[in-house]
């Protein structure tokens, strides 16, 4: 038996060949090149030679840490994400609780799941410039709205607010991604044992209670993996804020760290140098998230195998007893 | 007994209301972006919502089509690149966690625990270098550079593994070893069609990723004729199409349809998919 095993073996390096390699060729081959051109002085179209910096070896990075576009988009890209990500998971945690109430069924739930969760799949770049005709000026489906109600007599040039155009990019991201949330928080209700929400019942807890002592407390290991899943994406957000708007908005409002990072590299200037520092800087930022997310996910695997082997340890004692008992008889 | 009844007739109206409401929001932009589609300059001009649809649509496509925006071969491009790295991703995907679950070798453990640790890094940001390197082998504007990365997808092995540990009894694969097949050919035989339903899943997903994937393209492909789908988008910002709202808005429609087609025919897979944890891009 042992011997044949062995022979097999070698068959599961053979089916995992060809996802190694192209590890190594697409993945762990640039992201080591694009920290070695942070180190150089590569620019130019079509420049490939690479020549370390001898005297400051660091300087890009420094450059980059200096910048002030760089310091904008870092600041907007967690600004928007946060924008963007509070009020998406207050109302998916709303929606959630209310789809899953045992209390009061909503009926048509099927087809608000798949509405809600709809612009998810909706390619970015379209939904940007989509939304940047609505905010057109002075003639767009918004103006039309706020002029037709009377809100507002006069056309507004809503994209020439910093705050405007921040908060629609954001926005957009919310539109986006709430429904994905909402689908997630919702398996994660249902994945919490019944029981708990009866006895809560039977004690007399209203709706909110409810929802504060027993669906938030289990969905906390849920809520941080989405947590920092939706960070991951968040600090590399690029197709909307680029397309949103042309340059960035008013001041850069709504420029983002891979909007950056593009617009060193392939938009005129082809500064492959400091766009790379830039680029280490982020993936150092997001690998610490990633870990983060890890951490987590590898703690929950180990408390459910703990959970295992408190049960067969139990189950192993209980065979013991039930033998002594046995052999007492 | 009978507050607890109108209270409860009250907060259903007050769902109901909120859940119409978004539903409003998530369908209104695409109906004025279709309607839009088919209505004049001047109409959209004098009024840019409308909830009826005109008759410009053809005069619409032929001022579309007479520019740089090429839906055709924007739709050709990206479909080659989806489907191919689709089947690439889901076919190894699933060669690796066979390669995990069903052979006892001496890295194993260890092997999905990197995998494990690679599942979440930034593809985004390592572009430059990756830009780098295709650009000195001269494979920029080659379609096989967006397919091949393809190969290696940790989150789908991931997702693999553990459907495959319940759904897949080694006892098969054991009878079919002394029934004289080899081992790749029971993996291809009779572990791919065990595992169809994940592979179904994961394959919706890894597709529309890559139809909706931008910025890759966008740094390789130089060549208007290798252009996919979100690039071809990204043309009706420029100048071009200045003032031409309804050919803007038509392109945005034929950029969407597909997506359209293919969520309402599968929405109910993919709602279960994301329930079953995808993992966000």
């Amino acid at each position: 038996m042992r011997q044949k095993r062995l022979s097999y073996a070698k068959y599961g390096y053979f089916f995992c060949i060809p996802f190694v390699v192209a590890f190594l060729i697409f993945q762990l081959y640039p992201v080591l090149y694009t920290a070695v051109i942070g180190f150089t002085d590569l620019k130019g179209l079509g420049n490939t030679a690479i020549h370390f910096l001898t005297s400051d070896p660091f300087r890009n990075f420094k450059t980059i840490l200096t910048n002030g576009s760089f310091r904008t988009a870092f600041k907007n890209t967690w600004l928007i994400w946060g924008l963007n990500f509070v009020p998406q998971v207050l109302l998916a945690l709303l929606l959630a609780a209310i789809f899953t109430s045992t209390r009061s069924k909503i009926k048509g739930q099927g087809f608000f799941k798949v509405v809600f969760y709809m612009p998810n799949i909706i390619t970015a770049a379209t939904v940007a410039i989509l939304f940047a005709s609505f905010f057109g000026y002075p003639m767009g489906p918004m103006n039309d709205i706020v002029t037709s109600l009377g809100i507002s007599k006069d056309p507004i040039y809503f994209l020439q607010s910093k705050t405007t155009a921040r908060g629609v990019v954001a926005f957009i991201q919310f539109w986006m991604w709430y429904g994905y949330s909402m689908i997630v928080f919702i398996s994660g209700i249902l994945g919490i044992s019944p029981d708990i929400f009866e006895a809560a019942e039977v004690d007399g807890a209203t709706r909110f209670q409810q929802f504060i002592h027993v669906t938030l407390p289990n969905l906390r290991t849920i809520m941080l993996f989405s947590l920092v899943t939706s960070l991951i994406g968040g600090l590399q957000m690029f197709d909307i804020p680029q397309l949103f708007i042309t340059k960035s908005g008013p001041d850069n409002a709504t420029l983002t760290t891979s909007c950056f990072i593009y617009n060193q590299a392939f938009a005129g200037s082809y500064m492959y140098n400091r766009a790379a520092a830039a680029s280490m800087i982020m993936f150092l930022i997001i690998c610490v998230c990633s870990a983060i997310l890890f951490y987590l996910m590898r703690d929950k695997d180990e408390v459910a195998l703990n959970k295992l082997i408190r049960k067969q340890e139990k189950e192993y004692r209980k065979k013991m007893k039930l033998e002594r008992q046995g052999g007492k008889a | 007994m009978h507050t607890k009844k109108r209270t409860s007739v009250g907060y259903l109206i007050v769902v109901y209301i909120l859940c119409v409401i978004l539903a409003l929001l998530s369908i209104f932009p695409f109906w004025v972006m279709i309607v839009n589609a088919t209505r004049s300059t001047t109409q959209i001009q004098q009024h840019a919502v409308s909830l009826i649809p005109s008759s410009y649509l053809m005069k619409n496509l032929k001022i579309l089509l007479g520019k740089s925006f090429n839906p055709a071969v924007g739709f050709m491009n990206s479909m080659i690149i989806s489907i191919c790295a689709t089947a690439c991703s889901v076919y190894f995907s699933t060669l690796t966690a066979y390669g995990i679950v069903v052979y006892n070798w001496k890295f194993r453990k260890a092997f999905f625990a990197f995998i494990m640790a690679i599942m979440m890094i930034p593809g985004q940001v390592t572009m430059i270098g990756f830009y780098q390197m295709v650009y000195k082998v001269h494979l920029t504007n080659n379609l096989l550079m967006l397919i091949l990365p393809a190969i290696q997808a940790p989150a789908m092995v991931f997702f693999m593994r553990q459907y495959m540990i319940p759904a897949l009894s080694l006892e098969i694969v054991q009878s079919a070893r002394i029934d004289g097949a080899r081992e790749f050919y029971i993996f291809n035989r009779i572990a791919l069609p065990i595992m169809k339903p994940a592979i179904a899943t994961q394959a919706i997903f890894s597709f529309v990723t890559n139809w909706n994937r931008l910025f890759e393209p966008m740094v390789l492909l130089t060549d208007k004729k290798n252009y996919t789908m979100p690039i071809m988008v990204s043309l009706l910002k420029g100048d071009i199409y200045k003032t031409e709202f309804g050919s803007i808005y038509l392109g945005l429609t034929l950029t969407v349809l597909p997506l359209f087609v293919v969520y309402f025919l599968l929405s109910k897979y993919i709602i279960a998919g994301v329930a079953l944890g995808s993992v966000k891009g």
